[in-house]
């Protein structure tokens, strides 16, 4: 009985082509953002663009992490802020407290202000590099599990868990602006100077000198990911081309995990529960687990965002936590296309660009046309950018070229797989 | 249906007499309203039984007090000899028990390949779904359990395009998919064609080769055609238990469900 079905297995094949093609495409569009667009944009006079570039990538990693609790699990969530805003701080802290050995005050000059005299107790890790870079993902990742935990747990979903999540962006919004002495308020951390390194720089800055000497400007921006220096001007060109060149790459990670996740029988799952949860459990899965799981690494991942986003801009600040903010972060999937990852990275790269481009244009009316966009979307495009791509343009010139015939006959039969075999079957 | 013996590797069909499932005393109230009400059932291993009531008998409450969906206000209900109060539904249902709901619920953007795939993973915690890729057993699981419920053709389109009684199969499909001791089957052909009717019957009746399973029915062509034992609920309680002609003639099960005539003209 398996003879005439088992070919089917020799389906894999294609799949590990589609899947080298993937990559390569994944891999050389990274290398074209690092490599020749910055030296392009400084070209035309530009500059500034890269800058904004960088931010904006950085944005679509947290639009990764949306469209995976969003796109293909299902839950809306409108919280994301907080915690795209937990991995900003902890990244901004640490450069707030590289404060120079010869200062009157070992503090963070906004905590003098405040008449705060010693730095508060939770803040004092924030020394320490590697304590930082595992701060910034697992703060995210375990408020996130956590909150994951007792909502799913009671089994609140849809418009409930969107509206708890809203609520917990108010509830940290004014922690964080209420607590001047320890996160400055309104303002937040900002006036980054350096980025000290310590023993991590060190080592690296060895190599430093050889790469300064060639001189040839787009060349060594190029090289500058690998002299990271001590005690370097953080505002400098080559550590703002570091953090761009790290935003990419992170941004590459974070395309592969969520297409790891996505593309096996995990991601299958994750759109099982999207469908209909009661039957993932009483199919024997407990898709309260799979929930957690799946918020806490897009909390991680929006806490990655956060502190590249904070590098770039220099200034964190809780108005990352407005619930604005976060419904924006929903927008830019929507735009792009939801359960499609290129679709929530081009949607926040548009999107974004969008704004910027509008608001120097209609500084006074850009808002409009954003809202606009949002409802030209869900009007006209459901299934956002890249969902219409998929189905439009593609079968038409399929179509046009011969791929995919017309079907003039109802119901179609040509294309019903039951008839089909039915008639290979009297051919053979 | 000659090829299931293959797809159900763990087949036990223990000796006869054994209880598969029992409910003592089983209440569930909802703000008093008492949806089951002190009811004893019990089903041996391998039986087919079919659960009939007229509407509001609390044949589906039944279900999910079976199934965890609800907790028993009183009572307790035994699978397999153990108590399955407290366990969520996703545990009980990795004791054994599969549930087919009452309108087709399959995985609509996922094909039935994948739908099964999801069914008879063996791991079904994150690690198991994340990390163990599925072996040529599995996939030959998936082939025949295609074949037995007749999807073959249509194996790779998303089951949104499938009809109403191919779901309806395909769901019984994923329930076999998960190896189960006892089968839950809420009113399988509610809105089928005659002939679709006949096939799931025919699927039913192969399955219970290797399987107990629970039926809820209210189509009596239907339970004609596949009742061996028949328990009739009403409010929440066993009414009566016997053949299919024996509850036919049963004067109490006439009264449920054509009203109380004798007590009006009384």
């Amino acid at each position: 009985m398996g003879d005439e079905v088992l070919p089917k297995s020799r389906g894999m094949k294609p799949q590990q082509k589609r899947l080298l093609i993937e990559i390569a495409v994944v891999t050389a569009i990274a290398l074209i953002v690092i490599l020749f667009v910055p030296p392009m944009l400084v070209d035309l006079g530009q500059a500034s663009r890269v800058n904004q570039l960088g931010r904006f990538l950085a944005l679509a990693i947290v639009a990764l992490g949306i469209d995976l609790i969003w796109g293909y699990t299902g839950l809306l969530s409108l919280g994301h802020g907080i915690l795209f805003a937990l991995g900003g701080y902890a990244i901004g802290m640490y450069l707030k407290l590289q404060i120079p050995p010869n200062a009157s005050i070992q503090l963070p000059e906004f905590m003098s202000l405040y008449d705060v005299k010693e730095l508060p107790g939770f803040w004092k890790p924030f020394y320490s590099f590697p304590f930082t870079l595992a701060a910034v993902v697992l703060l995210p990742t375990l408020l996130g599990g956590l909150l994951g935990y007792l909502v799913f747990r009671n089994r609140i979903k849809g418009v409930y868990f969107s509206i708890l999540t809203q609520a917990a962006t108010i509830v940290f919004f004014n922690f964080f602006n209420g607590q001047q002495g320890f996160f400055n308020g309104t303002n937040g951390l900002t006036d980054f100077k350096t980025i000290n390194l310590g023993r991590w720089g060190t080592c690296i800055q060895s190599f430093y000198p050889s790469i300064k000497s060639w001189n040839i400007n787009s060349w060594r921006l190029v090289v500058a990911p690998v002299c990271w220096i001590s005690k370097e001007d953080i505002n400098s060109e080559q550590t703002q081309f570091i953090f761009y060149t790290l935003t990419v790459l992170f941004l590459v990670a974070a395309y592969a995990l969520c297409r790891w996740l996505t593309s096996g029988r995990f991601g299958r799952l994750l759109v099982a529960i999207r469908d209909d949860e009661p039957r993932v459990r009483f199919s024997g899965y407990n898709p309260t687990t799979f929930k957690v799981v799946v918020f806490a690494i897009s909390a991680g991942l929006a806490g990655i965002a956060g502190a590249l986003y904070t590098v770039q801009t220099g200034l964190i600040s809780p108005k990352a936590m407005d619930i604005a903010f976060s419904i924006e972060m929903v927008i830019w999937v929507a735009v792009g296309g939801r359960a499609s990852l290129s679709g929530a990275v081009l949607g926040a790269v548009l999107v974004n660009f969008a704004k910027s481009f509008l608001s120097e244009q209609f500084a006074a009316t850009w808002l409009f046309f954003q809202g606009g966009l949002f409802l030209l979307v869900v009007l006209v495009l459901p299934d956002g950018l890249v969902g219409w791509l998929r189905s439009q343009p593609i079968q038409q010139i399929k179509t046009f070229i011969g791929i995919r015939p017309q079907v003039a006959t109802y119901p179609r039969i040509e294309e019903d797989p039951e008839i089909q075999r039915e008639r290979e079957n009297l051919e053979s | 249906m000659d090829n299931f013996e293959d797809t159900k590797p763990v087949a036990t069909v223990s000796t006869i007499g054994e209880k598969i499932v029992e409910t003592e005393n089983l209440t569930v109230s909802f703000d008093g309203f008492k949806a089951l009400n002190h009811l004893d059932f019990s089903m041996d291993v391998g039986e087919l039984r079919v659960v009939i009531g007229p509407n509001g008998a609390g044949k589906t409450t039944f279900l999910d007090a079976i199934t965890g969906k609800v907790q028993p206000t009183e009572g307790q209900v035994r699978f397999k000899g153990r108590n399955t109060k407290r366990l969520a539904e996703h545990q009980i249902a990795r004791l054994g028990i599969g549930r087919k709901f009452q309108t087709p619920r399959v995985f609509l953007n996922l094909t039935p390949r994948e739908n099964l795939e999801l069914a008879c993973n063996p791991k079904k915690n994150i690690v198991g779904t994340l990390f163990r890729r599925s072996n040529s057993s599995d996939r030959r699981r998936v082939i025949s359990l295609l074949e037995t419920v007749g999807l073959t053709a249509k194996a790779d389109l998303p089951a949104a395009l499938l009809s109403h009684g191919e779901k309806q199969r395909l769901e019984i499909g994923m329930l076999v998919a998960q190896s189960p001791d006892l089968l839950l089957v809420d009113e399988p052909v509610a809105g089928l064609t005659d002939e679709e009717t006949q096939n799931v019957g025919d699927l039913l009746l192969a399955l219970a080769e290797s399987h107990s399973i629970l039926v809820i029915e209210h189509d009596m062509e239907f339970v004609r055609q596949i009742a061996r034992k028949v328990t009739v609920l009403h409010e929440g309680t066993v009414l009566c238990e016997g053949d299919f002609e024996e509850v036919q003639t049963d004067p109490r099960v006439i009264e449920v469900y054509l009203g109380k005539q004798e007590e009006t003209e009384a």
